[in-house]
């Protein structure tokens, strides 16, 4: 070793141990990266391995089929559709908000606003998306809730509507970002061309560059609805935390993701079914989002290439 | 001759009105463009005022120093801060790091094949995970099977987990915008490619990566669900022990063991409460969380707008 080190010259010696050292630095970085595939990995595990006791005391087809989701009473059931119910229908109300909002919103920006307007509105937006959800919630809970109690006064406390609306507020920015980026990526020549025909804005914005930009406005829909599905405190907070089958905006219902908060806040005993029941319900909602997750990200890429 | 004329009046008439008809659409639909993003920003500035009003018999020093307590008159949020700050420290110190050298690793390491596409679409599919299922995650894992219980630890990591897409994502758009030249320079004068990263390309994305941290950080201010999800506790009347204390070593950790609560949880479990008192407290820790995460993201919006008028390569 000795002898060895005294053949190579001081410069030489400099440099191994540089090189080493790139190696090393190399290495610490790949781990980093490697961390995002770790957690994916242990997300799946764990929602995997928790609740595979669950389904050896359920059945999938309980599971899946069953309409009462009743885990703390005496007789205990387990069907995950009232919260599949309660999340499609809070979902289903905020999109009715959000979808013509964010689009309006969307074609505006990308094609009537101005250059002053745009720097002045997009801030805006982003402050929108950074508004904490908790917070949402407490509007939902006591000033949209009691906005509608005036126009329609059998309204419970707790229902689907308020937190929809609220949540439909919420997602517009969203919508509104991919949407306007999609319909940016059109080529300037396809709107000079309708131009020339002697098109208006609105007809250019409407027939053209809107068809030309579906795949991008969809995705922003099926991202739209991604969140949607996976918001929790705005509707653990306000549409209630009782698991009831209903498709009907103005009753109180609870999702999947009000659901593990609400066993959450109460005593988790390690290991009781209640536990894994958490974790059964947390599997099916990461389903559902990775799909539309998946479904959004292949739609955006699929079409970009065309022009 | 006349007659043709005539009809060629009636032709133009015609499409005069079709002109009028559809630059009267353009000015519509512009108008209802404009009132719904004017809708947008004051609906943003009534949810704020509305906090501020609601909640502004709470607004004194009181409410900072005081624990949370059964009388909404007395009640405060001193534990609550104290929580979201120390919880804070940990997802910073480990978020950051991490996040950063992904993100250096995937824009200037990863040779492109399949290892850097499967790192690039776990990051995309992680920005999209609901931020519940990483409090699922933190329960099985960090809770039960790695045993740290329902600590400080335990919430600044499931925490730095929601930031980690965040903060990779913005170095690697920093990183990105780096002109090869820059680079180049430095390798022609002998540097090795951790120095090119670490003295050129990571200053020159200085800006953008913190512009990233800081958006995480106001993000991970407000984040409730994952943290109720770890099992932390709504209603705590002592702080964790302190991290500076005058003996030495002069720092400890056992905060990082110690149970806690956090902003957003406090003024979730005010809004629980029947009672209107609490409601008032629920409003006073809303305004607080809305100014810390409004400043946040101002700031970084402020930040990146400076970022792209000063720098032209």
């Amino acid at each position: 070793m000795v002898k060895k080190k005294s053949n190579i010259s001081p410069a030489l010696a400099k440099n191994i141990r540089r090189n080493f050292l790139e190696r090393i630095i190399e290495l610490v970085l790949m781990f980093s990266g490697l961390i995002a595939v770790l957690i994916t990995f242990g997300i799946v595990y764990i929602l995997v391995s928790e609740s595979i006791p669950f389904f050896e005391a359920v059945t999938f087809k309980e599971f899946l089929t069953s309409t009462v989701w009743t885990p703390n009473f005496e007789i205990k059931n387990y069907g995950i559709l009232p919260l599949v119910a309660g999340t499609l229908t809070i979902t289903g109300v905020a999109l009715l908000v959000a979808v013509p909002l964010g689009t309006i919103t969307a074609v505006y920006l990308s094609e009537f606003a101005s250059h002053r307007v745009k720097e002045t509105v997009k801030p805006i937006l982003e402050l929108l998306v950074g508004v904490p959800t908790v917070v949402f919630g407490y509007f939902a809970l006591l000033l949209v809730t009691p906005l509608l109690q005036k126009i329609y006064p059998d309204l419970s406390t707790f229902n689907m509507l308020g937190p929809g609306i609220v949540m439909g507020i919420m997602i517009v920015p969203y919508i509104a970002s991919v949407a306007e980026d999609a319909m940016r990526a059109v080529p300037m020549a396809m709107r000079e061309g309708s131009y020339a025909m002697g098109a208006t804005r609105f007809q250019t914005a409407v027939s053209v560059v809107m068809p030309a930009a579906t795949s991008g406005i969809v995705a922003a829909y099926i991202l739209a609805i991604s969140r949607g599905i996976g918001e929790t405190m705005i509707v653990a907070i306000a549409a209630g935390q009782q698991p009831n089958f209903t498709f009907n905006p103005v009753d109180s219902a609870a999702t999947i993701t009000a659901y593990i908060v609400s066993v959450a806040l109460g005593d988790l005993e390690h290991g009781g079914i209640g536990y894994q029941s958490i974790f059964a319900a947390g599997i099916t909602l990461f389903v559902m989002t990775l799909s539309l997750n998946i479904l959004g990200q292949w739609t955006r890429n699929k079409f970009t290439e065309r022009y | 001759m006349a007659i043709s004329n005539k009809k060629t009046d009636k032709d133009l008439n015609v499409i005069r009105a079709l002109i009028k008809k559809h630059k009267k659409n353009d000015q519509i639909f512009a108008g209802i463009g404009f009132f719904i993003i004017i809708s947008l920003a004051i609906t943003l500035l009534v949810l704020f005022l509305d906090l501020v009003i609601d909640g502004y018999p709470k607004m004194n020093l009181d409410f900072f120093s005081n624990f949370p307590s059964r009388k909404p008159e007395g009640a405060g949020i001193l534990s609550a801060w104290v929580g979201s700050a120390l919880v804070l420290v940990v997802t910073f110190f480990v978020a950051v790091p991490m996040g950063v050298a992904a993100g250096i690793y995937l824009e200037e390491y990863a040779k492109k094949g399949w290892f850097a596409d499967l790192i690039e679409i776990n990051v995309a599919n992680l920005a999209g995970v609901p931020s519940i299922i990483y409090g699922l995650l933190a329960l099985g894992l960090f809770v039960y099977e790695f045993g740290l219980g329902t600590s400080v630890l335990t919430a600044g990591l499931t925490l730095s987990l929601l930031m980690l897409p965040i903060v990779i994502v913005s170095t690697r758009e920093a990183i990105r915008a780096i002109p090869v030249h820059i680079r180049e320079a430095a390798f022609a004068v002998g540097a090795t490619k951790w120095q090119v990263t670490l003295h050129h390309v990571l200053q020159y994305a200085m800006g953008g990566v913190l512009t990233g941290i800081i958006i995480g950080m106001a993000r991970a201010i407000g984040e409730t669900a994952p943290v109720i999800t770890i099992g932390a506790l709504t209603f705590i009347a002592f702080l964790p022990p302190s991290p500076v204390n005058d003996v030495a070593p002069f720092i400890n950790f056992s905060w990082l063991e110690a149970g806690f609560t956090v902003l957003p949880i406090q003024m979730f479990n005010w809004i629980s409460r029947p009672e209107h008192a609490f409601h008032i407290n629920a409003a006073a820790t809303g305004a607080v969380i809305i100014v810390l995460t409004l400043f946040m993201n101002g700031l970084a919006i402020k930040l990146r707008y400076n970022i792209r008028k000063k720098i032209k390569w």
